[in-house]
């Protein structure tokens, strides 16, 4: 009796129990992060001496200028106006008044001091989450005066990598082909300069055509091409040493020598006997490996990051599409099957996505598309553009951009062009002549 | 002949039996399927609040002449004010405006007063994410006062909200509110398990008691650093939110509550 009235009781007693509600969000917007850079605090010795080496007033506000310069050509930081900083550097490098940050909708900080010791340049900084209210990350590093750009730019790559989750780019050189005279005598020289355009350098005289230049993405190391008595050659140019080395000369139609993944071969698109096909060679052996051997043109090739594929443009199904093969030759698959010619294509280094150039209509289009050939998506449309390199973190794409000249001949120019992979940030990169064929090194530092 | 005669007749008959009795399943109309209708997300409230159509009207007129006969010996409708479109909706009035149509369906002779097409712009004046709860709790109030039976199943409806949790309006406020505080980190890779899990317990106002991270060890973890930004961005987004837009009642079904953040869909792009 007393279970039959229990059971009844369990069955209609009306429970009023509450179970934890699970929301789930799915989405969140793409906006800049807005966040401060304070100027690095120094002291009035540090000062002074840097000024006698470096010939700048305060090389703290300097660095910091550079910080906030590369956070903001990301795309994904929105440094603050440091005119409504209401903490002083010196104060905030100490301990930040996280209330003084958030009234100005500050989400990060990023503080720091510069000293001068043993005749090097100390930097130490901080990285503030303002909303928790405690430090992200704290480094330090000593290195010569000279050196204060890098510094800027190794703050802003750590900075990057903590917020993002990605590795940094900006600790990274571009090797480009500058151009100048006019279109029909053009001067091309090999140049190199620092990823934001500063420290740019001439490294070619100008008195060969040079063409493709191509950073290992293992060391500072670039492959190009470049004609000696109107034939190709390939070179390999050590940019820390200077030195310069010939790989080899190749036969008539040699096209875009490039890096494998390990820097231990080279990978390129030359016609042996009329008919161009993709060829390896070991720079240790100088042993040449056919890979493709079909009566179509086959160039442009790029190896996946782990080495196992190669990706190039055909024109074997009658027009210039994008292809993949296993990097011995074999399976080979067409991936680019929308309207146009597909060329130029480029691994990702994370290795997700190929970069191609597309003309369709007279357009050139610079786009991206999974490596099985899915989800193609065009970032920018022009004239003429073509050749893109990725930055290492394959986040940005290099590329250059031609305009149209007009009915007396002029008005010619050929410049680079950065676009990342949302496609709303195209910013023009500033180079002090016309240039073409840039290449993305890798980050200096690790 | 007499003999072939009845049965034949007989056959005749039992044909004629046959067919009326098979001929309506055969004349059965196939399931009356209803059209594919394209539906336009808006937010829902508990309580809906529809603009009539013109076509409606008809219908309404129809149904209040035969309610007429039945209700006639109920006490005549309160006169309502009519409130001008670009009058500045005030708290109480909007709380009248909400209350009509549940009166409506007790009282239809209201509902030609009511009779009226609302603007979208006007619907957005009046649509408050925070006050709907209160809204909804008042109008209860109400209800039970004048009748009881239907009051019965209201209770027991909205008892059953509470055991599933926050109805979809609540639910949608409450996600509209994060989406526009989390920044997502672009950087993070797009097919890998990164699901930040954060269990909240919070205060009658929508701020924030304390906030956890269910799989907290993973922070730390060599290897799991995109999990960690992940987190950070999360926390740093409900910190930015606060107070929640959560529902103005039912403290107790939703004081803990845990939001999932997952980006995948984002950075697929």
């Amino acid at each position: 009796m007393i279970k039959k009235i229990f059971l009844i009781l369990i069955i209609f007693f009306p429970f009023n129990s509450y179970g934890l509600i699970k929301v789930d969000i799915t989405r969140g917007n793409l906006n800049p992060l807005p966040l401060a850079v304070s100027p690095l605090a120094i002291d009035d010795n540090s000062k002074k001496e840097f000024e006698k080496i470096l010939d700048k007033k305060n090389i703290g506000s300097e660095i910091s200028t550079i910080v906030e310069k590369n956070l903001k050509t990301s795309g994904l930081f929105n440094p603050l106006n440091k005119e409504a900083f209401l903490q002083k550097p010196d104060i905030a490098n100490l301990k930040p008044r996280f209330e003084d940050w958030q009234l100005i909708k500050a989400q990060a900080l990023i503080t720091g001091k510069v000293s001068y010791v043993d005749e090097k340049l100390r930097v130490e900084f901080r990285l503030w989450d303002i909303l928790a209210g405690r430090e992200m990350m704290a480094l330090a590093f000593t290195t010569v005066p000279t050196n204060w750009r890098r510094v800027g730019h190794i703050i802003s790559d750590k900075v990057y990598e903590r917020l993002t989750g990605e590795k940094g780019y900006f600790d990274t050189r571009i090797i480009y082909v500058a151009e100048e005279g006019p279109k029909t005598q053009r001067v091309k020289k090999l140049a190199i300069m620092d990823q934001d355009g500063f420290n740019n350098k001439f490294l070619t005289l100008g008195n060969e055509l040079v063409l493709t230049p191509r950073f290992n993405r293992t060391s500072q190391m670039v492959t190009y091409l470049s004609y000696f008595r109107n034939l190709p050659r390939v070179y390999l140019l050590d940019i820390e040493t200077g030195t310069q080395e010939v790989v080899g000369d190749f036969p008539g139609m040699t096209f875009a020598p490039r890096f494998s993944p390990d820097g231990k071969k080279i990978i390129m698109s030359f016609a042996k006997d009329g008919n161009s096909d993709i060829y390896t060679m070991d720079l240790e052996s100088r042993v040449v490996d056919r890979i493709t051997n079909h009566p179509s043109i086959d160039t442009s090739p790029s190896y996946s990051p782990d080495g196992k594929y190669i990706s190039f443009n055909s024109d074997r199904s009658g027009y210039q599409q994008i292809y993949v093969m296993d990097s011995n030759g074999k399976n080979v698959k067409r991936i680019s099957f929308g309207n146009g010619l597909y060329g130029t294509p480029v691994w990702s280094p994370r290795g997700d996505l190929i970069a191609f150039t597309k003309l369709h209509k007279g357009k050139f289009y610079i786009g991206v598309m999974r490596t099985d050939g899915s989800g193609e998506r065009l970032l920018t449309e022009n004239f003429y553009q073509e050749a893109p390199s990725w930055s290492p973190n394959g986040r940005v794409l290099i590329f250059y951009r031609e305009t149209k000249t007009d009915d007396k001949g002029e008005g010619f120019s050929a410049k680079l062009w950065s676009i990342d992979l949302t496609g709303y940030n195209e910013r023009q990169v500033k180079t002090p002549t016309d240039a073409s064929d840039p290449s993305w090194s890798s980050l200096l530092s690790n | 002949m007499s003999r072939s005669i009845i049965i034949s007749s007989i056959l005749h008959a039992l044909l004629i039996m046959i067919t009326a009795m098979s001929l309506p399943f055969l004349a059965k109309k196939p399931i009356d399927l209803p059209p594919i209708v394209s539906i336009e997300l808006i937010q829902i409230t508990d309580k809906t609040n529809i603009p009539f159509a013109p076509k409606a009207k008809k219908t309404i007129e129809k149904i209040k002449e035969k309610e007429k006969k039945l209700v006639s010996e109920q006490a005549p409708p309160k006169k309502i004010k009519k409130i001008k479109p670009d009058s500045v909706p005030m708290p109480d009035d909007e709380v009248k405006k909400l209350e009509k149509p549940k009166e409506d369906k007790q009282n239809p002779e209201k509902i030609d007063e009511e009779i009226k097409q609302v603007s979208e712009f006007e619907k957005d004046e009046l649509f408050d994410p925070n006050n709907i709860a209160a809204l909804i709790d008042k109008s209860k109030e109400e209800v039970a006062e004048t009748t009881k039976k239907t009051n019965k199943v209201t209770q027991d409806q909205e008892r059953s909200v509470e055991n599933v949790g926050l109805s979809l309006s609540e639910e949608d406020a409450l996600k509209a509110q994060i989406f526009g505080c989390w920044s997502i980190p672009l950087g993070l890779p797009y097919n890998e398990n990164l699901l930040v899990r954060i269990k909240l317990k919070l205060k009658p106002d929508g701020s924030i008691i304390s906030s956890e991270i269910l799989d907290h060890a993973r922070m730390n973890k060599p290897g799991q650093g995109f999990y960690k930004v992940l987190a950070e961005s999360a926390l740093r987004a409900i910190k930015l939110c606060q107070p929640l837009r959560v529902p103005s009642t039912g403290y107790e079904r939703w004081k803990d509550l845990q939001l999932n953040f997952d980006a995948r869909e984002m950075l697929e792009g």
